[in-house]
C-alpha cells in the first residue's frame, strides 16, 4: 500500500527547530520564517553544537546579513508561490518590497549577487516546482493548477512548464506514472 | 551543509566529446571540479570503490562499448548509495520514446549533445545552476525532470 503525504514545510521546520533548541537547553523565540531571536548569549561551542544538530535535517545556519536577507526573499517567495498566490492582487515585485521593507531594484541585485539566478526566475521555478507536486499528489486538472497560481490562462502555465523545464505537463505526468509502475 | 565545489563526472567513450567537455567547464569557471570515465565499466569500477568521492552532477553518454549509460543507470539508480546523484544523460540523438524511457528509468536530465562550443556552455551551465538550486533551495529532486 502507497500513500501520499502533505508537508507544511514551515511547522515541520520550527517543530525541529524548537526540539533541538529545547535539547541543548537554549532560550530562545522561534519568530516564524526561519528567524530565532536567542534570549541569552550563546557561547561557541553551543553555536556549534546547535549548527551540528540542524545540519543532520539539512538545515543550515544562516549568519551573514546578505544571505539573511537572500533567504528571506526565498521564504517569502515560497510562501507566497504555496500559500497565497490566488490572494495576492499586488505584483509579486511589489508584495517582496512591501513584505521585506526594502526596493525591490535593491532585493533583486543582492539575491542576483548571491544566487546567481534573478528573482523572477526563482519565482518561476517555485510555480513549476508546486505544479509538478499538485500535478503528482493531487487529483486536479492543469486548468484548475493555472487558475490556483495565479497565471492568466491554461496555456501560460503550459508554456512556462515546457520551457523550464524541457517537457509537458503530460509528459512529466506520463513519466512519473510509468516510474512508479517500475518500481512496485 | 554547503559545499564549495560542485563534482561532476563525464563517462563518454569519444575522447573529442570528453574534451569538449572538460573545456567548456574550464572556460566557464562555475567552481566545478570535473573527471571523466572512457566507458561505462571504468565508471562503475569508481563509483563502487569504497573511498570514491561521490559527483553531485554525472554524465552518461547512451552508446559506449562494454556498459552502456542505460547499464549504468539502471545500476546507479538500484544501489541507494548512489541517491543523491543528479543523472545527466549526455547523447548524440534518440527518439521520443527513447528519452522519455531514461527519464522513466531514473535520468534528472536528457540533454541532445549541442553541436557548437558555444552552446555547450550555455548548457552545461545552465544544468549545474539547475541542480545548485535543486540542492540549495530544498526542492524534491524526485521531480526533477530537465530536456535540453
Amino acid at each position: 500500500m502507497k500513500l501520499f503525504v502533505k508537508f507544511n514545510f514551515n511547522m515541520v521546520c520550527a517543530t525541529v527547530l524548537k526540539h533541538e533548541l529545547e535539547k541543548l537547553n537554549i532560550k530562545h523565540r522561534i519568530l516564524g520564517f526561519g528567524e530565532v531571536e536567542f534570549l541569552e548569549t550563546l557561547s561557541d561551542v553551543k553555536q556549534e553544537a546547535f549548527a551540528l544538530a540542524l545540519s543532520k535535517y539539512g538545515i543550515e545556519l544562516v549568519a551573514d546579513d546578505k544571505r539573511i536577507l537572500v533567504q528571506k526573499i526565498k521564504d517569502t517567495i515560497v510562501d507566497m508561490v504555496y500559500n497565497k498566490e490566488a490572494d495576492i492582487q499586488v505584483k509579486s515585485s511589489v508584495y517582496l518590497s512591501e513584505t521585506l521593507g526594502h526596493s525591490y531594484s535593491y532585493l533583486a541585485n543582492l539575491f542576483s549577487e548571491v544566487t546567481y539566478t534573478s528573482i523572477e526566475n526563482f519565482i518561476i521555478i517555485q510555480k513549476i516546482e508546486y505544479t509538478k507536486h499538485l500535478i503528482i499528489t493531487q487529483d486536479i486538472t492543469l486548468t484548475e493548477i493555472a487558475f490556483k497560481l495565479g497565471y492568466s490562462s491554461v496555456a501560460h502555465l503550459s508554456t512556462q512548464f515546457k520551457n523550464t523545464t524541457g517537457i509537458t505537463p503530460s509528459a512529466f505526468q506520463r513519466i512519473v506514472t510509468k516510474r512508479k509502475e517500475e518500481n512496485s | 551543509m554547503t559545499h564549495n565545489y560542485t563534482h561532476i563526472i563525464l563517462a563518454d567513450d569519444d575522447e573529442d566529446d570528453r574534451l569538449f567537455f572538460t573545456d567548456a567547464f574550464d572556460e566557464l569557471k562555475m567552481q566545478t571540479k570535473v573527471s571523466t570515465f572512457n566507458d561505462g565499466v571504468y565508471l562503475m569500477e569508481y563509483l563502487n570503490q569504497q573511498d570514491a568521492i561521490m559527483p553531485h552532477l554525472l554524465f552518461l553518454d547512451l552508446n559506449m562499448p562494454r556498459k552502456s549509460g542505460i547499464e549504468c543507470l539502471k545500476e546507479i539508480k538500484a544501489n541507494s548509495k548512489f541517491k543523491n546523484i543528479t543523472i545527466a544523460i549526455y547523447s548524440t540523438s534518440a527518439s521520443e520514446e527513447d528519452i522519455e524511457d531514461t527519464f522513466v528509468k531514473g535520468a534528472n536530465i536528457y540533454i541532445k549533445k549541442p553541436s557548437d562550443f558555444k552552446k555547450l556552455k550555455k548548457v552545461l551551465s545552465n544544468v549545474v545552476t539547475r541542480n545548485w538550486q535543486y540542492e540549495t533551495s530544498g526542492l524534491n529532486r524526485d521531480n526533477f525532470l530537465l530536456r535540453l
